[in-house]
């Protein structure tokens, strides 16, 4: 499997990661060298085998239906570039 | 008969599917220790879960998967004990970790079914594809500011359950029905408050047409649509555009729409083409999400009554079906008419719960969760006619002054002297004193004007301001006359 530019392009676009016309070659390369590493192990007979994701903790563990947490809007505006009053103010976003 | 439209070439029918977003019932968010709690200042319930600052770890909530478990069996579905959650990517002012947490290749529940009940009486089983749990989003204001949008994240990471229907639906009304049953069913369970003024419940509404006997076309779907009414005509709305697409000789396109109620259409939503490439891939943040099938067998034996377990109850208590559905519908209806029900007859009961109770609610425009008139104080007002102390008559003055005065049947009988009269001497006397005064008229009821009957029972009723038990003032008279 090999990306061409388009999808590289379009990759970066959905990730809004701004792209000079020039790296987008490097990046090709770049990308489908990790693809080509990944291919590889396409090698091992995996038949038979239950797909996973992730390791360690083999199931989740809960929580009680308590509420510990909030009443912290200051902490978690402090970083925000932009606030009115309480809220976050971003650059207006409307279809 | 199926429900068609009918266009310029002939008639067309609907197909609608649904997915409606329900926030689950909890104190706690699915991923974080914030409350959930509506209407709080502004990022006062926030972690940094919530905001998606780097480095936390979402911890889930067990009893949000406990809520979708037990919406999984109401909907009598298919419970997956192993499920998963994956990342959805999209970037959104108020979407701070640039993904939603939800579930896409394994939900936590499955295939399941939901029966409608249509105004002609007849019950429709609608097809339920799947229920999965995933956080919800933030909440943005654009009409605050002319060129900034405020976020407020106090609805971030909320749990919510995505339950999806198959397009088993044909007409507005069906899905009308189903988004009704749907709420029903989820506030029996206590999974959703069902509140869609504040957004605790909404629909994505998919639709499309065809002709009768064809496969499917292609679907359009009309995005967030927060009341019953607005779903059905959405519904219609859209099929109508659609009809009309095709019937110029174009096509359908698969696109997002929304519906704008003041107009009564929909219209595109024109985002970007790139929306929808989601690019979902399993959380690393969480492994399988493992249930134990006796932790779901005791939810299963703690579930409460449901609405069809319930409806068939009071047919079987002698109701008919429709006022055993009227019932039903609202749980605190059902609540309130099983306490005026209890140990009395329920036939009478339901009659003075949908007559007079519901009458007393709409002119004073409470609601059965703050009534007029409470429960116990009905109950005791239909004793007092059981054992004769009012008339039914009089038992409807009493009901409209404790509608007034809040106070109890008994207190009201008492202040007023409205007790029933039931000394059949006293009766006679005053009856045979309505005869006298009416010497004429019982002249002309003797020659034969039979109907002349009901003008002395009136008479009699009025001398005693109605407190004269009926059946006895009738048989004085007719003792009189005869």
């Amino acid at each position: 499997m090999s990306l061409d530019t388009e999808t590289v392009r379009r990759v970066a676009s959905l990730a809004r990661i701004h792209l000079e016309e020039a790296e987008v070659a490097r990046l090709q390369g770049e990308l489908n060298g990790i693809l080509a590493w990944i291919e590889q192990l396409q090698a091992v007979d995996t038949s038979g085998v239950e797909p996973m994701a992730g390791g360690g903790a083999t199931r989740l563990r809960m929580r009680e239906d308590v509420v510990t947490d909030g009443g912290i809007a200051e902490a978690v505006l402090a970083n925000a570039p932009d606030r009115a009053g309480d809220y976050f103010a971003v650059p207006k976003v409307v279809e | 008969m199926s429900f068609t439209l009918e266009g310029r070439s002939g008639p067309w029918e609907i197909v609608v599917g649904l997915e409606v977003h329900a926030q689950v019932t909890s104190e706690a968010k699915l991923f974080s220790g914030a409350a959930t709690a509506f209407g709080a200042a502004p990022n006062s319930q926030v972690s940094f879960v919530d905001a998606g600052f780097p480095g936390m770890l979402p911890v889930i909530n067990g009893e949000c998967v406990a809520q979708a478990v037990r919406t999984g069996l109401g909907l009598k579905a298919q419970i997956n004990l192993w499920s998963r959650f994956d990342r959805k990517n999209y970037f959104y002012a108020d979407l701070p970790q640039g993904y939603q947490i939800s579930q896409y290749a394994h939900p936590i529940v499955g295939e399941g079914r939901i029966e409608i009940e249509l105004q002609d009486g007849s019950t429709k089983t609608i097809g339920i594809t799947r229920l999965h749990l995933e956080q919800d989003a933030g909440k943005s204001l654009h009409d605050q500011h002319p060129g900034k949008s405020y976020i407020d994240l106090n609805r971030s990471g909320v749990a919510l359950m995505e339950i999806v229907s198959e397009p088993d639906m044909r007409s507005p009304e069906e899905a009308g029905a189903y988004l009704t049953k749907l709420r029903q069913i989820l506030r029996y369970l206590g999974t959703c408050d069902g509140n869609m003024d504040e957004g605790s419940l909404r629909a994505d509404v998919n639709v499309s047409v065809r002709r009768p006997g064809e496969g499917y076309r292609t679907r359009c779907e009309v995005k967030n649509v927060n009341s019953i009414r607005f779903v059905m005509q959405a519904v219609e709305a859209e099929a109508r555009r659609q009809i009309e697409v095709w019937e110029e000789g174009g096509t359908v396109e698969q696109e997002t729409r929304l519906f704008e109620p003041a107009r009564g259409i929909t219209r595109s939503m024109r985002s970007k083409e790139d929306a929808h490439d989601y690019r979902y891939f399993p959380d690393p943040d969480l492994p399988p999400l493992v249930l134990e099938a006796s932790w779901v067998e005791r939810l299963k034996a703690s579930l409460p009554e449901l609405p069809d377990e319930r409806r068939a109850r009071y047919v079987a208590m002698g109701l008919s079906p429709y006022d055993a559905h009227v019932l039903t519908l609202e749980k605190e209806t059902a609540a309130y008419f099983e306490a005026v029900a209890k140990g009395r007859d329920a036939k009478i009961a339901a009659n003075w719960v949908m007559g007079d109770l519901f009458a007393a609610i709409n002119r004073t425009r409470t609601s059965i969760a703050a009534p007029p008139v409470k429960a116990e104080h009905l109950g005791v007002l239909l004793d007092l006619m059981q054992d004769g102390t009012l008339s039914g008559k009089l038992a409807k003055e009493v009901f409209e002054a404790m509608v007034e005065t809040g106070k109890s049947p008994g207190a009201i009988v008492e202040e007023r002297g409205l007790r029933q009269v039931t000394d059949a001497g006293a009766i006679k006397r005053i009856a045979a004193g309505v005869l006298e005064a009416n010497a004429g008229k019982v002249a002309e009821y003797k020659a034969g004007k039979e109907k002349l009957f009901g003008f002395f029972v009136g008479q009699t009723m009025k001398a005693m301001q109605g407190k004269g038990n009926p059946a006895l003032v009738n048989e004085a008279v007719k003792k009189l006359l005869g």
